[in-house]
């Protein structure tokens, strides 16, 4: 099976700190992958540049058979091909939760408004949240807030779905619901590439976990390995600190 | 620290964008000399150029008139000195007072919204006429136009800034002022050392604006008799039916206009780095 997304030895530095050094990553078609790692390991950076929202250094993306790290590329119909949820949920506080969720639909790809708030609205009830469209989202929990930003990601169908530490900003008793959710759309066979801080939630639900430190990866494989019987020094160490 | 050599397909990507670089800035030399040539077919190739050259830029009569166009120039800088500082107190204190929450200062609300009502409806050049003619015949004395003049700039430039002010602070986040009165701040305390800040770093770019405006129209002094820039050039110009004293007044107000436009650009542009994340969107 080819890889639906490759990312080949990515060099990112700021300034001269350098973020990702050389990290190699494939993603199938309806699989989910975990990106763990301490902060400022890398995984929102590794992240981002796979949206092309930070341009790399070095190296090369293929979304397909296609290089989308090619300058000539058009980054905007790239961008518009993938989803992106924020740990701080990036709502647009602007516009009502509905017209967040239709904006990419009606202004990128031209969906008709009267569609756009069809669809809108089926996936706002199936997360729970068709009496919110019509609010703003300072009016939502925390919790809300993260799940109407997901459906807005997900409401263009996006071939990879990129989620950076979407429960980090919330409170425990919130990161259910919305772990929840993910746990659905993996189910559905969406193709998930995620940072996370949520163990539990890896190692039951990804089919592979990465671990990234010092902007390499040390570690790549299926959970129950990675986190059952991790190879690397630097992984126990980690997981260690982070159960204990 | 950079232990990492660029491979091959990075070195022909920078190539190719150094080579879009250029390719952009050739095409910005080709549409300026386009421009330019367009400028001199319609402007200086037309018959009218010699004549409008000779009344207008005639550097002989532009060298006579600047000794004299300085000197009104100098009052124009006094009064736009002296009203930046006073338009800074009293936008201040009228952003302040429209503020002010509670029922014992609706009077002073009302009063300072009808304030910025009238002198930001009111046309500059009536206000000089109001104040220029109006304050010397009501005390009866004479009254320097270095003063009228500021009074004047400041009556109605005190009503624009203050409500790019009272703007900035409402734009201030009220979990702001949550957070400081949670800390047992008071009202004032709050104000003044979690919401002005804010507020002011938001408003930097309109205030810069506003003085800009306000650097040109110290120039409109002249119609209530002061001999600055303007009325120098006015003098000037019916002594030689030449109108390039006039020029040379407009340009040292460009002069001084310049590094002002220039500091708000390089403000703005700093802000924007600063709160940015992402290098390229």
């Amino acid at each position: 099976m080819t890889a639906l997304l490759r990312a080949e030895s990515l060099w990112k530095a700021f300034g001269d700190r350098e973020v990702l050094r050389g990290v190699s990553l494939e993603l199938s078609r309806h699989e989910v992958v975990a990106v763990i790692g301490a902060s400022g390991s890398g995984k929102s950076t590794l992240l981002r540049c796979l949206n092309l929202l930070e341009p790399i250094d070095d190296g090369r993306i293929l979304l397909g058979d296609e290089d989308i790290s090619d300058p000539r590329v058009d980054a905007n119909a790239v961008r518009a091909r993938f989803g992106a949820v924020f740990q701080s949920f990036n709502l647009f506080p602007h516009l009502s939760v509905i017209d967040n969720v239709t904006l990419a639909a009606r202004v990128v790809h031209k969906v008709p408004r009267k569609d756009a708030e069809a669809r809108g609205l089926a996936l706002l009830e199936r997360v729970g949240l068709a009496d919110k469209a019509r609010e703003h989202p300072d009016r939502l929990s925390g919790g809300q807030q993260q799940r109407a930003a997901i459906v807005r990601a997900i409401s263009t169908e996006p071939e990879v779905l990129m989620l950076d530490e979407i429960t980090s900003a919330l409170d425990p008793e919130l990161v259910g619901e919305v772990l929840e959710l993910v746990r659905q759309l993996a189910a559905d066979g969406a193709t998930i590439l995620m940072a996370t801080h949520e163990m539990a939630f890896a190692r039951d639900v990804a089919h592979r976990v990465v671990f990234l430190d010092g902007g390499r990866i040390i570690e790549q494989g299926p959970p129950a390995t990675v986190f059952g019987a991790p190879r690397e020094a630097r992984t126990r160490e980690f997981l260690a600190r982070f159960t204990s | 620290m950079t232990t990492h050599t660029p491979s091959a397909l990075e070195i022909d990507r920078r190539a190719y964008r150094t080579r879009q670089s250029r390719r952009s800035v050739l095409v910005a030399i080709a549409s300026t000399l386009a421009f330019a040539i367009v400028v001199w077919v319609t402007i200086v190739a037309t018959p009218g150029w010699a004549a409008v050259q000779e009344s207008f830029f005639d550097p002989q009569i532009a060298l006579a008139a600047l000794p004299r166009v300085w000197d009104g120039f100098l009052l124009n800088l006094q009064v736009l000195g002296l009203s930046l500082v006073t338009v800074s107190a009293c936008a201040l204190l009228v952003a302040l007072l429209r503020t002010l929450p509670g029922p014992v200062f609706f009077p002073l609300r009302v009063l300072a919204a009808a304030y910025t009502d009238v002198f930001r409806g009111l046309p500059f050049i009536i206000v000089l006429y109001i104040v220029g003619f109006g304050i010397p015949t009501l005390t009866n004395t004479r009254i320097p136009v270095l003063l009228l003049g500021t009074i004047a700039v400041t009556l109605t430039y005190s009503a624009y800034v203050s409500e790019v002010i009272r703007a900035g602070i409402e734009a201030v986040h009220p979990s702001q002022r949550l957070a400081a009165r949670a800390l047992g701040l008071g009202y004032t305390q709050t104000l003044g050392r979690v919401v002005l800040p804010q507020a002011l770093r938001k408003i930097t770019p309109p205030l810069m604006n506003d003085f800009v405006a306000m650097q040109k129209d110290v120039g409109l002094i002249s119609i209530v008799g002061a001999v600055d820039a303007v009325l120098a050039a006015k003098i000037e110009s019916s002594q030689t039916y030449n109108f390039t004293p006039y020029v040379v007044a407009g340009i040292l107000f460009v002069l001084l206009a310049i590094p002002t436009i220039r500091l708000t650009d390089w403000y703005t542009a700093r802000l924007r780095r600063r709160e940015q994340t992402g290098s390229i969107l």
